[in-house]
Parts: structure tokens; sequence; C-alpha cells
């Protein structure tokens, strides 16, 4: 017990730092993924409740192909066929040294494409949530298209939308999971080399569950508060 | 005068907007993008065309119908193994019980809180390091082949997400049913099996089919633990022969299956919900 303690110490032969490392990796992998996930995943969503054909066709698409597609493969395309595309790319503008992809960068761009393609469907069923009186009291008061979309319809769709927001955070937290894969130094990359190295796999892959799982505890708590927070400025009912 | 009284009583009748003519701002947007997935298309359909290699297909063809069997073996028994293991985890759910409903709760929360990759490195790895423990009590010859391993991880993990989704779909039942039942003198278990699991089932059968195609889609991490599956033999291919379309074939593939299971879980449920229909 004394000798697990001292393993997943910050002392002389802890692996502490290198851990606490890799939860710093995770948790800005996830949160750098998720402004773009968000904002794709709106304009996906958008796209599909378009009174357009052809726009819903192609947001359709982008749906159907990406949440078809494991996440562990998308990373892999997004990882090996960016580094080919540019490599291609520099060859075609005369640069013939290799070029390689940086993982965070793949993995954010992988998983970003995944969360918004789940984010899009959450999105959509927000949007159709909210009844059609109220873009038309927006037009009737003189907002512009835009103005309305912000000032009206915006606010109403975040309130409705958080709780599966929440739940597609979740998924993502534990899909970064797999960018160790690509060899990002996350969390479960950083335990399983300590794991190879010390041979107390159980320990270290235990310690991995855990971490994971706290995080999964104090991110409801984050958004159990901006529940609430969302609520106070909805309708008393 | 009878004209204009019939006339004031039909009330005009207001038609929807016709879809705007011509070339809107959205239309042409719309093309734009249906233009690109064309084009992108294509140029996979192209790709593909222009780097088809007949030594390649013969080489890794086969392993690829053969690790697709795998995916699919794989996925179905730890689905059936899951569906077998929810049923006590729901019961402990619903238990009156609290610490038998606290441990249930622990354990679904722990299953679906931490990422299926840790759990199935947790399994394979960790438990898998104590091998004197494991030969000196037969379970060695379990824990030492990857494909156990990661049907037990799967297995135990689905069984959590099944669990969840089987206890929403009774819940979900109204109490009336219970009571009507219980009025007309039904014992219980006759109660849960004839009138609230049929009911239950048809709300579980959508979260179901998810569950399902989310397996398929986890099951290719188990590529990273040795096993080969449909995942674990493009990795080894692309490792030979650095050629990237070993992954696009297996994307495709990947992609028809999941479409599959989408289309084939649509029409179950049309099927199954044709008495609700008025």
């Amino acid at each position: 017990m004394e000798g697990s303690i001292a393993l997943l110490g910050f002392g002389e032969g802890g692996w502490g730092p290198s851990i606490a490392s890799g939860i710093l990796v995770t948790v800005s992998l996830a949160l750098a993924t998720l402004p773009l996930g968000l904002a794709v995943g709106f304009f996906v969503a958008l796209g599909k409740q378009s009174s357009e054909p052809s726009v819903k066709l192609a947001a359709n698409m982008y749906t159907t192909i990406f949440r078809g597609l494991p996440e562990l493969l998308t990373l892999f395309l997004v990882y090996f066929g960016g580094q080919i595309g540019i490599q291609k790319l520099g060859q075609l503008f005369g640069y013939t040294g290799t070029i390689e992809i940086n993982s965070f960068i793949a993995g954010m761009f992988a998983m970003g494409t995944v969360f918004s393609s789940y984010a899009s469907e959450v999105f959509l069923s927000a949007f159709r949530a909210i009844p059609k009186g109220q873009y038309e009291g927006g037009y009737a008061i003189g907002l512009s298209n835009g103005q309305t979309m912000r000032k009206v319809i915006l606010p109403q769709l975040i309130r409705i939308a958080l709780p599966g927001l929440g739940n597609l955070w979740m998924i993502l937290l534990k899909d970064t999971a797999l960018v160790s894969a690509i060899g990002l130094a996350d969390i479960l990359r950083q335990t399983a080399v300590a794991a190879r190295v010390t041979k107390h796999a159980f320990l270290f892959y235990g310690t991995a569950c855990m971490i994971y799982l706290a995080l999964a505890i104090l991110s409801s708590f984050v958004i159990d508060g901006i529940d609430r927070w969302a609520a106070k400025s909805g309708v008393k009912r | 005068m009878t004209e204009s009284l019939v006339n004031a009583r039909t009330p005009t009748v207001l038609r929807p907007p016709a879809p705007p003519k011509g070339w809107t701002r959205s239309r042409v947007f719309g093309y734009l993008l249906v233009g690109l997935w064309i084009a992108l298309l294509l140029g996979l359909v192209v790709y593909l065309y222009s780097a088809w290699n007949i030594e390649l297909v013969k080489k890794y063809g086969p392993t690829y119908l053969s690790g697709l069997g795998t995916t699919i073996t794989l996925v179905g028994s730890s689905i059936i193994l899951g569906a077998v293991l929810s049923i006590p985890v729901v019961l402990g759910r619903l238990s009156k019980n609290r610490i038998i409903a606290s441990i249930a709760y622990f354990y679904v929360y722990f299953f679906r809180g931490t990422p299926l990759i840790a759990q199935v490195f947790l399994i394979y790895y960790g438990v898998g390091s104590f091998s004197k423990e494991l030969q000196s009590v037969g379970l060695w010859i379990f824990f030492r082949e990857a494909w156990f391993c990661a049907l037990l991880a799967f297995g135990l993990n689905t069984a959590a997400y099944q669990a969840e989704i089987l206890r929403g779909a009774i819940r979900s039942v109204p109490l009336g049913q219970w009571e009507g039942a219980a009025s007309l003198g039904i014992s219980k278990s006759v109660t849960f099996r004839k009138i609230i699991l049929p009911q239950a089932l048809i709300v579980a059968l959508r979260p179901y089919g998810n569950e399902v195609i989310l397996m398929i889609k986890g099951s290719a991490i188990v590529a990273l633990i040795s096993v080969y599956d449909l995942m674990g033999y493009t990795k080894l291919a692309y490792s030979r022969t650095f050629d990237f379309q070993t992954y696009l074939w297996t994307a495709i593939i990947y992609l028809i299956l999941v479409e599959i299971l989408r289309h084939l879980w649509d029409w179950m449920e049309r099927r199954i919900t044709r008495h609700l229909i008025r």
C-alpha cells in the first residue's frame, strides 16, 4: 500500500508529475475541441432545419458519415490522411521535406467532427422545441433575421440544449482517451508508460479510471451550476 | 344576394407560401455544399479506382472479411453477455434496499463514467498482470487471451448502459398498469412478464439499437490490444504497405454496416408499433 502511494506520489520515483501533465493535456484537448464542435454543430443544425432541400441534404450527409464511423477510425483518417494530404500539397508548391501533423491538432479536429455531428442533433431538437411564434414575434417588432436569431432564439436554444450538450461533453471527455493511440501524452498514455516501466499495471490503469471518474463528477457539478444559472433567466412557471 | 352570402361564409383559405423561385442565396449555398460532397465522393471513387491494386486486394481482402467476422461475433456476444448481466443490475437499481441500490448505482456510474478503452486496458493489462494468482485459481487461460478480455470488458460496459436503458423503459410504463393487473388478481411476476415488459421493450427498442451501433463503433479499439478485428487487420495492412486506401476501405465497410443496422432498426420499430398507429 505504501509502495503504491510512493509510485503515484510526486516524490523520488513517483509518477505524480507525469500523470498530472497527462490530466492537463486531456482537459485542454477537451476544452479546445468544445468551441469548435459547438460552432460546427450549430451551423450543421441550421442547415438541417433549412427549407432549402439541398442544404438539408448536405447537412444530413455530414451527420450520417461522421456518426457512422468509429471514433478511432476517424482519428486515424484525420491523422494519417491529413499527413498525406499536406505532404501532397507541399509537393505541389515544391516543398519535399517530411511534414508531421501535430497529434493534438489532429485529435482536436477528429474529436471536433464527431462531437459536432452529435451536437447538431441536439441543437436540431432544441430548434424544434422553439415555437414559430418566437421568430414571427421577432420579425413583427422589426428585428432582422440575424438579430432574431441572436437575441430571441439563441438564448432559448442554449437553455433547451444544455442537458444534451452536457451529456456530449461527458462523451467527449471519455473519447479524448483515444488520442493516446496516436501518441499524445494524455492521462491514458502517461499511465500506460508508468505501467510498462513499473509493472504495476492494475494500479496505474485503475488510477487512470479513477481520474476520469473524478473529472466526470467534477464536470457534472459544473454542468449543474450552468443549468441552474440558465434556468434562472427562464420563464418562471 | 345569395351569392354574396355564400361568399361571406366561405373563409378564404390561405395557401402555404410557394417555395421561392430562382436562385436564392441559400439555394446557391446549398448547391455549392452538395457539389462539394459530390466532388469529395467522386474524388474518393477516382482515388480508389486509380489506386486499385489486385495484389493488395488478394493479400488483405480475405483478412478484412475475417476481421469483419471477428468484429460482428465480438459485438454480438458482448451484447448478449451484457443483456444477461444487466438484469441483476436493473434489479439492484430498482431495489428498495439502499445498500444493494447504491452498489448497483456505483457499478453503472463507474462503467459509464470512464472511457471504454481504459476499462479494456484495466482488464487486459491490469488484471492480466496478476498471472501467478490467476494461474493458481485456473483463470489464467481466460485472461491470457485478448479476445476474452475484450469480451469481458465490453460485456461489463454494455451491461451498465443496457441496465439504464431497461430501467428507464420499465419506469416509463405508467403505475396504473401495475395497479390494473393487481386489481385483476394477477401475480407480480406474471404482471411483469406479460404486461410491463412488452410495453417497456417498445420504449427500449430504439436506445438498444443505438447501443448496438455504439458497440460496433467502440469495438474498433480492440485493435489496440492486438485483437485482429476489422480495425486490427486494417492497422496491420497499413503498417506493412503505408497505403492509405486500407483505411478508406475500412471506413466504407463500417459505414455500410452501421447504415444497414440503422435501417433494420427503423423497420423493426415500424413493425412492432403497428398497433399504436391510429
